[in-house]
């Protein structure tokens, strides 16, 4: 065993076992982040914190919530929203977060493409990024289910019968799935264990593994510039801090992160509080009917640009043009053959592709929740056609870019 | 580490893996096995429909597995096709009302004598053939067997089989 001296205090006592000091230097007052960064840099603990928001008020939804087809249904929109006190809080903080996290999950990455933050070194963070991505999209479509209303249960149809896999008509594969021929109870109860359980989970994991992505390449900044941290920590540690290109996480990089965390708040707390409704779709306050489709099925809005991809095609192209449109991000560091890391307004062509992008994805969400008919059919192909092209393109765009 | 010794490690590593591996498929399949249909989801099977009320060109949508079932009498001047079933002598649509391209159930105007799926636009005409919009397939015939006036759904009857063996349903 190990050799124990008396401690002098609890901290000493607690660093003698944990290393608590080590720790806190190694995690917090020595991590070193560029100075050179603006407000998009403070999405990654904006996020963290909103899935903070969405597990502590998914805790509170759990204690009343009753996964049942017989039950669901009126567990929330009853039991919680009338007869529990503060339910309603609850369940509008879980719906708003659930929906804004999106919004901010979009800006984090859209700011990683612009910035060129996912090559030379940084593509772990890109790829554990998507991850992320992925698992949070598994884990609002499983949330989705729960209230078992009729979104919930179409949505839930229509999903599923994705994994038919077109023409191969895997019915069985989806029967499985669902444990039943249609969404029933068994789908219900298994959708609600990935939902509070499993995924959770996972996403917990994922997010300290993303962390661990961080620290070897470490944080961008806005010029995409490869600072030497040893000589800059170096600096700042010596009190030439103003010569220094680095500040550390804690307490300086922190203190911008939490002022633009409380402006944040004071926008979701706005809609949690007057605008809740946008998260909450009027059809899935009918409960669940399997003999009645509503007139018109969407997906929430995160959803709606993949949606759009596989609509206006026939049955098997739109499936494999879904499929590509889900995975083809994840390739993103390595379809980018550029070597230069920088924002994209100094990248050329790189720069027009990057807001092609941006808006081809904004008209593929709009077009999304329209009804699919007539013009909005046309324009539908030609955007998903566009989102398709679009990863060719870059890799001519990139081979062209010179070198800066 | 000696060479030997090295050996004899990856042999004992080789084994216990080789083990874990053994374990861990059947892990795997007691997994798959629970993730089923129960077997008494499965067994909820036979609906039995009276068609001896069925009025023409008005849709009657009846359940079976959770699943809507479109009964249509065909009225005279619908085309007579190979996939009606005939009851005495009138021709009904039978099928699963699912749309074949992601399952919404389509509404039948019958002004138009046509179903519509709200969800992706798709088209079928009173025998359940697709024409127009995604659906790659016509609507789905479900096993049925003819009893009299009325229709045992779940039992596949003589022509259902005959249906089968023109390859009319796949």
């Amino acid at each position: 065993m190990a050799k124990f001296e008396k401690a002098k205090s609890v901290h000493e006592w607690l660093d003698q076992r944990l290393a608590i000091n080590t720790l806190q230097r190694v995690l917090s007052t020595e991590y070193w982040i560029p100075k050179d960064i603006n407000f998009l840099w403070a999405m990654g603990l904006v996020l963290a914190v909103t899935f903070g928001l969405l597990l502590i008020s998914g805790i509170f939804l759990l204690m009343y919530y009753k996964p049942d087809v017989a039950t669901a249904f009126d567990s929330v929109n009853y039991t919680i929203m009338t007869e529990v006190g503060y339910g309603w809080l609850w369940r509008h903080i879980h719906g708003v977060a659930a929906s804004v996290v999106f919004l901010i999950i979009y800006i984090h990455m859209f700011t990683g493409i612009y910035y060129g933050s996912y090559k030379k070194g940084r593509e772990m963070i890109w790829i554990s990024g998507m991850l992320l991505f992925v698992t949070f999209s598994a884990e609002a479509f499983s949330g989705y289910m729960l209230p078992w209303g009729q979104m919930s249960y179409w949505a839930g149809m229509v999903i599923t019968n994705l994994f038919s896999g077109g023409s191969l008509e895997a019915y069985g594969l989806v029967e499985w799935i669902r444990g039943d021929y249609v969404p029933g109870d068994a789908f219900l109860t298994r959708f609600f264990m990935l939902h509070v359980f499993l995924l959770p989970l996972v996403i917990i994991g994922l997010i300290v593994f993303h962390f661990g992505t961080l620290r070897i390449p470490h944080v961008n900044n806005q010029e995409g510039e490869e600072i030497d941290f040893d000589e800059a920590a170096k600096l700042y540690k010596e009190g030439k801090k103003k010569e220094s290109k680095v500040i550390p996480f804690n307490p300086v990089f922190l203190s911008k992160d939490v002022f633009v965390l409380g402006i944040y708040f004071v926008l979701f707390f706005y809609l949690v509080f007057f605008h809740f409704e946008f998260a909450m779709d009027p059809v899935n306050f009918d409960t669940a009917d399997g003999l009645k489709t509503p007139p018109h099925i969407y997906p929430e809005w995160y959803f709606l640009w993949s949606y759009e991809i596989l609509r206006p095609f026939s049955k098997d192209i739109g499936l494999i043009a879904f499929g590509i449109a889900q995975v083809a991000l994840f390739f993103l560091p390595f379809i980018d053959r550029s070597p230069n890391v920088a924002p994209a307004h100094k990248r050329g062509l790189f720069k027009i592709w990057f807001w092609v992008f941006i808006v081809d994805m904004i008209i593929l969400t709009i077009l999304g929740k329209l009804p699919p008919q007539g013009i909005f059919n046309d324009l539908g192909l030609v955007a998903a056609i566009v989102f398709l092209l679009l990863g060719p393109a870059l890799v001519v765009v990139t081979l062209k870019e010179k070198k800066l | 580490m000696k060479k030997n010794e090295h050996d004899r490690r990856n042999l004992m590593g080789l084994a216990l893996g080789g083990f874990t591996a053994l374990g861990g498929l059947g892990a795997l399949y007691a997994v798959k096995r629970t993730w089923d249909p129960l077997p008494s989801v499965k067994a909820a099977g036979f609906t039995t429909i009276d068609l001896s009320g069925a009025e023409e060109n008005v849709l009657n949508i009846e359940k079976w597995r959770g699943k809507p079932i479109f009964v249509l009498k065909k009225s005279k001047d619908m085309k007579p096709d190979d996939r009606d079933v005939i009851v005495g002598s009138d021709r009904f649509h039978i099928s699963i009302g699912l749309c074949t391209h992601l399952g919404c159930i389509p509404a039948y105007i019958s002004d138009e004598k046509k179903f519509k799926c709200a969800c992706h636009g798709g088209e079928f005409d009173s025998s359940g053939h697709q024409t127009f919009g995604p659906p790659p397939s016509p609507l789905e015939i479900p096993p049925f067997k003819v009893n009299g006036t009325t229709l045992v759904l779940g039992e596949e009857g003589s022509e259902f089989l005959k249906m089968k063996a023109a390859g009319i349903i796949a």
